[in-house]
């Protein structure tokens, strides 16, 4: 194994009614930001709970820091850190009680206790709101406390379940260097997301979907995964422009974003004219036709229907 | 080990403080109960609402009004003239209970014959119904006890007969209060502990903070130790605030030793927290916890002999009364409060409480792991 600290083996999680969690197989190496991307629903929860030690599989087996999570729960739990979806620490209590109370619960030493807290105030721009409540500090703030309060033993390993759901995009960024900061500290991040971009901020990612992982490399080859090249086009008549477009040949997929169409095709340079006339001769205006790189959140689309229409 | 469990207790105290409807709660709402038990829930019946109809109105009818006036559990509130009236005051709820005196009363008193007269009882409420039902007869004989003495020129006290001296133990002037006080103080220390630790456990699962605290180093017997050690303070400053009262106000006696009902009250309160702990294994939400705690309290409360005598119930449910903590320490608490007894006495119910306390604590405390389903 050498330096994976996560390694899973057909790991699996059935509930009454469904299998959230269906066969995984991760490695991930000391250091990493690894990405567990996916849509709700998707088994990254799941898949965290029971990598933290708190759920047990229903089948298969992790180890994680070199432990097992069913036998040796404990051991692992020393050495990671959690900071579940939802805000999960203690509204009634002050920013610095929290933070107090969780080095309590690990039992860091008192003279370095002190310290600490003040670092990791500092370190997560609290400083001047360790007196306030946590149930009134906002969305953001409330993130990067719960996030305090799970570096306070200095863990190896912290999983994050989708740390930035529901925070506004400044808080976002700001919480993503934040995170870089630690990854450049040497902790292996374990970070699930909804959202795309955050992917390419990853050392690398797995796209989950339905309960099993689709894929899982490094950023750019997932990118390059995608079969032909991508258009991008802003045409008047969004879904009428769609189903023209979809109709030519040469033409693999058709995805929408706002007012933009992605389009992909077999050979950019042969299709553009086809489409941009294809569109005049239906009376719909297009601006901007232009040759672009796939974004994580085009190669994902992309592969999720591809996954679907198998199945079909 | 005692040092996280102490974490717990002061993040506990801390949530507590900062609660001020909890907080009102905890401390307000023993005391609301005690009055209410100690006023409203009295069964003593004196100066009940009663309507006479006097057809006779003679001196003779005159002087049974006076003698059921004088004995104090019958106020006269109002004459009437006819027998619909009354049973209109009586359905109205107007009176709960009427004397009729028929013509010929005072002629058959005068003659020396039996004079009949009917009494009308509202019997909807048995345990009201039972007392004026033997008051109205005592009043009625003792008239005919009068006449009798005028009759022979004679003092009843002169003439042979039985005469019988109740002495009523324990509670000589039959007060309720001496008696609800004492069975609410067990009430309390049941029911509140209960209804806090199981909703100071369940809240932390609503909240989600129980998954964070499962990925700690914590051991599940440090965080319900720790969750309930305030409570524990809790609840027995409420027996003594309840206590207090009682005595100060209510003027209850106690009887027996302080220092044994207070070491009782501690171990019958691992039997109340030990349930407290059940409920919140088996609740996800406050709300439902709540449902649970109801749903056991109430046939609790009922079967323990509270509010009505075990022995007048029906042997399935006296079978079934065995099974309810809380029978066993109201009759502790009563025991040592009202008849001054002690450990020599209430052996049998202190061994019960152990085992109880010991068989719900090891269950509850399994039950809790540090795994999400």
């Amino acid at each position: 194994m050498g330096n994976d600290v996560i390694e899973t083996h057909n790991l699996t999680k059935r509930f009454k009614h469904v299998t959230a969690v269906d066969g995984l197989n991760l490695s991930i190496r000391r250091g990493e930001i690894f990405g567990l991307l996916g849509p709700d629903g998707a088994g990254k929860t799941t898949t965290i709970r029971m990598l933290c030690a708190i759920m047990d599989p229903s089948e298969g087996s992790a180890r994680v820091a070199g432990f097992d999570t069913v036998r040796e729960p404990e051991e692992i739990k020393k050495r990671i850190g959690y900071m579940p979806q939802q805000f999960s620490l203690y509204g009634d209590l002050t920013v610095l009680e929290n933070l107090t109370f969780f080095a309590d619960v690990f039992q860091v030493e008192r003279q370095e206790r002190e310290e600490r807290i003040a670092r990791l105030l500092d370190f997560a721009r609290l400083t001047e709101f360790q007196k306030r409540r946590a149930a009134h500090l906002s969305g953001g703030m409330q993130k990067k406390l719960a996030l305090a309060c799970t570096l306070i033993h200095r863990p190896e390993i912290i999983f994050l379940d989708e740390p930035t759901t529901g925070v506004d995009p400044v808080s976002r960024r700001e919480f993503w260097d934040i995170l870089t900061e630690l990854h450049v500290q040497g902790v292996t991040l374990f970070v699930s997301t909804p959202y795309m971009d955050e992917a390419e901020r990853c050392s690398r990612v797995a796209l989950m979907f339905e309960g099993s992982v689709i894929v899982c490399d490094v950023p750019e080859r997932i990118k390059g995964l995608v079969e032909g090249e991508l258009l991008e086009l802003r045409p008047e008549r969004l879904r009428e422009a769609s189903r023209v477009i979809g109709e030519l040949p040469g033409v693999l997929e058709v995805q929408t974003y706002g007012d933009l169409l992605h389009v992909f095709v077999d050979d950019a340079a042969r299709r553009a004219p086809a489409i941009q006339e294809a569109l005049a001769g239906a009376g719909i205006a297009v601006q901007g036709l232009r040759q672009t790189r796939p974004r994580m959140e085009d190669a994902f689309i992309s592969l999720i229907r591809k996954r679907l229409g198998e199945r079909e | 080990m005692i040092a996280r469990t102490l974490t717990i207790a002061r993040k506990e105290l801390l949530h507590i403080v900062r609660d001020r409807r909890t907080l009102a709660v905890m401390f307000f709402l023993p005391v609301m109960q005690l009055f209410l038990m100690g006023y409203a829930a009295t069964t003593d019946i004196e100066h009940l609402r009663t309507a006479v109809l006097d057809a006779d109105r003679t001196p003779q009818s005159r002087e049974l009004i006076e003698a059921y006036r004088a004995s104090n559990y019958f106020d006269i509130v109002g004459y009437v003239e006819n027998e619909e009236t009354l049973a209109r005051m009586v359905d109205d709820g107007e009176v709960r209970a009427g004397l009729l005196i028929p013509t010929g009363y005072g002629e058959d008193v005068a003659a020396g014959r039996t004079a009949d007269v009917a009494f009308v009882i509202d019997g909807s409420d048995p345990n009201v119904a039972n007392t004026v039902y033997a008051a109205s007869q005592q009043v009625g004989q003792a008239q005919g006890i009068r006449f009798i003495e005028r009759r022979l020129g004679v003092k009843a006290e002169d003439m042979p007969g039985v005469e019988v001296h109740p002495r009523v133990w324990y509670n000589p002037a039959m007060k309720s209060a001496n008696f609800m006080i004492p069975g609410l103080i067990a009430m309390v220390l049941f029911t509140l502990t209960i209804m806090l630790t199981a909703l100071a456990i369940v809240r932390e699962r609503e909240q989600g903070t129980i998954e964070q605290l499962m990925v700690t180093p914590i051991r599940p017997i440090e965080l319900i130790v720790g969750k309930v050690i305030p409570y524990v303070f809790v609840a027995f400053f409420d027996v003594l605030e309840v206590l207090a009262i009682g005595v100060f106000w209510f003027g209850v006696p106690i009887h027996g030793s302080l220092s044994l009902l207070l070491l009782l009250a501690a171990l019958f309160l691992m039997t109340s927290l030990g349930i407290g702990i059940f409920v919140s294994s088996v609740a996800n939400t406050q709300q439902e916890a709540m449902l649970v705690v109801w749903l056991m309290l109430l046939p609790s409360i009922f079967l323990a002999g509270f509010f009505f005598p075990i022995e007048a119930m029906p042997g399935f449910l006296q079978a079934l009364s065995y099974l309810v903590p809380l029978r066993y320490m109201l009759v502790i608490i009563r025991g040592i409060i009202l008849k001054g007894v002690g450990l020599e006495v209430l052996a049998t119910q202190v061994v019960a409480l152990v085992i109880f306390g010991a068989v719900i604590m090891v269950f509850a405390a399994t039950r809790f792991r540090k795994r999400l389903e």
